[in-house]
């Protein structure tokens, strides 16, 4: 059985290359990998693509790696008002952001996930996000083509992991770890507890651990405003 | 005419209350849609939804209360119903796109008399702007609402013949409610259905930038 729990934030992160595209779970405060993201910063990690709902608050959850100039690109759909740092480095063209619809976001990383080579969709139809896009009738209305989103590593949040690397999510802290853990190559996953290998109710997991390659237990850190 | 009363942020939202039917699976936007939760009607139990994977939503969390695992697509710690029920942000979405959501309310910039809507970016404003959520939803609702205020502090029409901002999405909303009146989409046209008490079809068409029509004199709007 592959060994795949990590004992430090560091050694889970430390073989990331530069310019890896990489998912960043997380939305609304919850569900965000902070241990992991600060430890991939403090390594000084640079010219990321990040994959992501938003872009931080001030210096919390990805904000850091804006802080520190660590970001070349950035596919997201609220990168958000607080995303002090983001929003300066974008002013200052040392970031591009593609924005895509939130649940197309979550449908390309999915097509990724699951070898499909893209959709259509009427989402966007219209608007800038269909510019370059192709677009077909089906059924009669209106669609563009999304292509599929993929990604080297997801940087995701669980609450518990078993060492086989189920896991289990927390309330609302769901909302796109699950869909990231299935759409990146490497998968490495912060959680509250780890426990022993039939610890979770098999009915209780939430990501399969197929998906996951690498759990590091750490105390979750949230960031307010 | 500027000095006469209109509806209130709460006004529009306690109107836009009685849109939605017993039993409907609901989300609400930013801005005054977010407002509509504390104005339902008794004996009308609707589920909401958040596109962060919450089907039954409660209100806000109390002082003391708070969870920051539950909170709403706003990042506002709330509670839940009984019979509620997580799941990720693909089948939130798969919720909003797919069909299944009875209504969606969203804020507005700019609506279109052929039911377009621009609610995601101000043309010229700092910064990166964000969709979010809302061309999935927009897309997706059985029935779109929009409540806006009639016109932009400067006294433009934000109802108009087509958009200027930046487009969320075509051809999907049903009806706009503002602080002047209620107001259908058509396939002929806008169709005034009610109107803010005091005002008249004339003064509210002249604040609009796309032709109004009425079947007789509109009633007023109704709040209790």
């Amino acid at each position: 059985m592959a060994h795949k729990v990590y004992s430090s934030l560091d050694l889970a992160v430390a073989d990331i290359p530069d310019g890896a595209r990489i998912m960043f779970g997380g939305f609304g405060g919850a569900g965000f990998p902070n241990n992991l993201i600060q430890a991939l910063s403090q390594r000084g990690i640079k010219d990321v693509t990040a994959i992501s709902n938003n872009c931080g608050t001030k210096d919390g959850e990805l904000g850091l790696m804006f802080k520190h100039n660590q970001v070349r690109h950035v596919i997201a759909s609220f990168p958000g008002p607080h995303a002090h740092y983001f929003q300066e480095r974008l002013a200052a063209k040392e970031v591009a952001l593609e924005l895509v619809p939130q649940g197309i976001l979550c449908e390309r990383m999915r097509a990724a996930a699951a070898g499909l080579q893209g959709f259509y969709t009427t989402v966007g139809v219209g608007t800038e996000v269909a510019n370059g896009k192709e677009e077909r009738v089906i059924e009669g209305k209106r669609c563009i083509l999304e292509m599929p989103i993929h990604a080297d590593y997801a940087l995701i949040k669980a609450e518990k992991a078993d060492e086989l690397g189920n896991l289990t999510y927390r309330l609302a802290a769901r909302n796109f770890n699950p869909i990231m853990a299935m759409a990146a190559t490497t998968t490495i996953v912060e959680v509250e507890e780890i426990v022993p290998i039939g610890a979770i109710p098999p009915e209780h997991v939430l990501t399969p651990a197929i998906f996951v390659h690498r759990i590091v237990q750490a105390k979750g850190i949230r960031y307010a405003g | 005419m500027p000095d006469k009363p209109r509806l209130t942020r709460e006004q529009i939202a306690q109107r836009a209350a009685l849109e939605l039917p017993d039993g409907a699976y609901v989300n609400l936007g930013w801005g005054i849609p977010n407002l509509i939760a504390d104005h339902l009607p008794k004996n009308v139990q609707v589920y909401f939804h958040s596109e962060n994977g919450i089907l039954g939503m409660g209100r806000r969390a109390k002082p003391g209360e708070e969870d920051l695992d539950l909170v709403d697509a706003m990042k506002v710690p709330v509670t839940l119903i009984s019979g509620a029920s997580f799941f990720h942000q693909a089948d939130a979405h798969l919720m909003t796109r797919g069909g299944h959501l009875d209504v969606a309310v969203l804020g507005g910039f700019q609506v279109s008399e052929k039911g377009d809507l621009a609610n995601w970016k101000v043309p010229g404003a700092k910064g990166s702007g964000g969709i979010g959520g809302a061309m999935d939803i927009a897309a997706g609702a059985k029935k779109l609402l929009v409540c806006m205020e009639h016109t932009t502090k400067e006294g433009a029409p934000k109802i108009v013949r087509q958009c200027t901002y930046p487009l969320t999405s075509l051809s999907c909303v049903d009806t706009v409610i503002t602080d002047l009146a209620v107001i259908d989409v058509q396939p002929g046209g806008l169709m005034l259905r009610e109107i803010a008490p005091g005002w008249s079809f004339d003064e509210v068409q002249k604040l609009t930038g796309a032709p109004l029509m009425t079947l007789g004199r509109p009633p007023e709007i109704k709040l209790d």
